[in-house]
């Protein structure tokens, strides 16, 4: 983790435990073997034969405490969503919204966003995964397939700086609207930001008045 | 004639100022100017808008044409401070979310890292049933919020007293239980914080039957109430497909006849071993959600006394996993000057025990490991699917804690609900929604 410095004497890697021991590591999930269990295998069969490019826009398929993960190609997400939308044997009808993580130690792929999605017609769940690299932060905008990502999809441009090309109006959502930087990234500190408002600038907790 | 809205100038036009008692002026000046488009800006601070919501509404004459919404003025960083503290400590970010139903913020993180844990099915009965009475405790506590302010905003003030008379008094239970009105951080990873104290199941039978009389007469204040029905009446429309593609849940959803409910459709923490019945209205509007909401307080009550039923049976069986490695090693108790330490426990740790104290000391501080992966856990909060995403590298701390709010998702309609309505009714529409603002910015 990228050195940093915080409030609340928080330095280095933010670790407040007094150990020093907090080492961050980005985990990566292995791909899972057919057959996958419960409904997956059937989502996944049927995936395959309503898209035909399903070998090319999978990255991997993770099947991890009773959840399906999809990994998929950026360029493949959009044509994927519509297809888990639309095809009746699927009918992933609800997005329930977007996800970003941040993982600096995963080479151009740090960033992640995950989509949750119900399928009320079939009762069940999956998650679709997207990465992109840090230098290039773009996904395509899934608001034509699902409306409801349209707030989602600006929390992770807030948050996390991931352009979604094709959103409608891709502005910040919860900071300001000049606010510098991304706030959730790993190498964003926490606290010890200086908050500028119009005319005045109210100083870090850290460069305040030191009781130590 | 005085000059109480001040105006400048703009590239947009005209801006004025409003400050209150100069409306006639406002319009007498907009009435000569050549453009019947008005956009009023209401919130973040109005009394009508749930705490610091923004609505910027453009108008002609009193029809909106479009309407947005400003949000993050209550933006605190839950998120990201969660991953600085252990998963523990966690809890407590967490049920400052959505501060009407912190009981519901807590479960679904709770249930996100047992499951990381993979010892979802080693949680004690007795937990899960207090989870579950908890929270449907709190499902009351927050409809009669809804209910309350929505009548109070739309001008009828006496439910807004009934309400929270009826309210304090489930409050008084969550005191009773867990030391603390809000943000209790009472459901803590792998079961609840402490064992209910004697005589609260009794306790809460008895409150049982105040509660079911008093419901069906702050009922009878609003269903039939002309005005009220006038007010509410086809008002916010939103249908199925709408809820649908704006990923809208709860008594939104509910109101267009979709019978959704996750404790009836994914259930968790036992849901499947309680009756209730799921209420769902026709009518796809502002009158059917509140009706819901009153109808959704009966069914929490008969889960609540089929709660008291199996507190009965499982009296003294334990309320935390067994595993001391996750487990909060404090003994929480109610002491006369609040909640502590039981004396106990300090007793052992201090006076005989030194690897219990050094257990004590590496748990409280350090925490427990998580391993790797990444979990979504959703639960059914008054407002609609509250889900937890947590993903674990395997540390002591959370290496991404992401909530789906329900009032974040939600409000997303206000817009589809209020184009084309008249101003009035925006209030009415946002009341239905029952946004809560520390849920939507966290």
């Amino acid at each position: 983790m990228s050195e940093q410095k915080g409030s609340f004497g928080i330095q280095g890697t933010g670790d407040t435990s007094g150990y020093g021991g907090l080492v961050r590591s980005s985990f990566s999930p292995t791909s899972a073997q057919k057959p996958y269990g419960s409904y997956f295998d059937e989502v996944t069969d049927e995936l395959e034969r309503a898209f035909p490019e399903f070998n090319d826009a999978i990255e991997k398929v993770v099947v991890d405490r009773g959840e399906l993960t999809l990994h998929i190609k950026r360029q493949r997400l959009f044509d994927v969503a519509k297809t888990l939308r639309d095809t009746e044997t699927l009918r992933f009808e609800v997005c329930l919204g977007v996800s970003g993580v941040h993982y600096p130690e995963d080479s151009q792929r740090e960033l992640h966003a995950v989509y949750e999605l119900l399928s009320m017609t079939h009762n069940r769940r999956m998650r679709l995964e997207v990465s992109t690299p840090e230098s290039d932060p773009h996904i395509p905008s899934l608001v034509e397939v699902w409306a409801g990502t349209n707030w989602h999809e600006r929390e992770a441009y807030d948050m996390f700086g991931i352009i979604f090309d094709g959103h409608p109006a891709l502005t910040r959502i919860l900071m300001p609207d000049d606010w510098p930087g991304h706030p959730q990234r790993k190498d964003y500190p926490l606290g010890g930001i200086a908050v500028e408002y119009v005319g005045a600038t109210i100083p870090s907790p850290d460069n305040r008045r030191s009781y130590r | 004639m005085s000059t109480f809205a001040s105006s400048r100038e703009t590239t947009e036009g005209t801006i004025y100022s409003v400050t209150g008692g100069d409306w006639d002026q406002v319009a007498s000046e907009i009435g000569s100017a050549k453009e019947e488009r008005v956009v009023v800006n209401m919130g973040p601070q109005h009394p009508s808008t749930h705490g610091v919501l923004r609505l910027m509404l453009e108008l002609e004459g009193e029809t909106i044409t479009e309407l947005r919404c400003g949000i993050g003025y209550l933006h605190t960083g839950i998120e990201k401070n969660t991953e600085f503290r252990t998963w523990t400590q966690g809890v407590t970010f967490v049920t400052r979310m959505d501060y009407l139903s912190p009981l519901f913020n807590e479960t679904t993180y709770c249930l996100g890292v047992e499951k990381l844990l993979g010892i979802t099915n080693d949680v004690p009965e007795r937990a899960s049933v207090i989870r579950v009475m908890m929270m449907e405790f709190n499902r009351i506590s927050s409809h009669m919020v809804a209910l309350g302010t929505g009548a109070l905003e739309l001008g009828a003030i006496t439910p807004m007293f009934f309400a929270f008379r009826e309210r304090e008094k489930v409050l008084d239970v969550f005191e009773k239980v867990s030391g603390l009105r809000m943000n209790m951080a009472y459901i803590r990873p792998g079961g609840v914080a402490q064992d209910l104290p004697d005589g609260t199941v009794a306790g809460i039978r008895e409150l049982i039957k105040d509660l079911r009389k008093n419901f069906k007469d702050n009922a009878k204040l609003l269903i039939g109430n002309s005005i009220w029905i006038k007010r509410t009446k086809g008002v916010g429309y939103l249908d199925l497909a709408g809820c649908i593609t704006l990923g809208v849940t709860g008594p939104v959803l509910r109101s267009t006849g979709m019978p959704w409910d996750l404790r009836k459709t994914q259930p968790y923490c036992g849901y499947e071993n309680y009756d209730f019945d799921v209420i769902t209205a026709d009518t796809c509007d502002v009158y059917g959600r509140f009706l819901i909401r009153m109808q959704e307080l009966e069914q929490s009550l008969r889960i609540i006394e089929q709660c008291c039923d199996k507190l009965d049976k499982l009296d003294g069986a334990p309320v935390m996993v067994a595993d001391k490695k996750i487990a909060w090693p404090a003994q929480l108790s109610l002491g006369g000057d609040g909640l502590g330490n039981s004396l106990d426990h300090i007793r052992q740790i201090m006076g005989t025990s030194m690897e219990a104290l050094i257990h004590h000391f590496k748990i409280v501080t350090e925490g427990f490991r998580v391993p790797a992966g990444q979990v979504y856990t959703p639960v059914e909060s008054p407002r609609g699917e509250l889900g937890a995403h947590l993903v674990s590298d395997g540390g002591t701390r959370p290496y991404r804690v992401h909530f789906r709010a329900p009032s974040f998702s939600n409000l997303q309609s206000t817009a589809a609900m209020c184009e084309g309505s008249l101003i009035a009714d925006v209030v009415a529409a946002v009341a239905s929604i029952d946004p809560v603002m520390g849920d939507v910015d966290r």
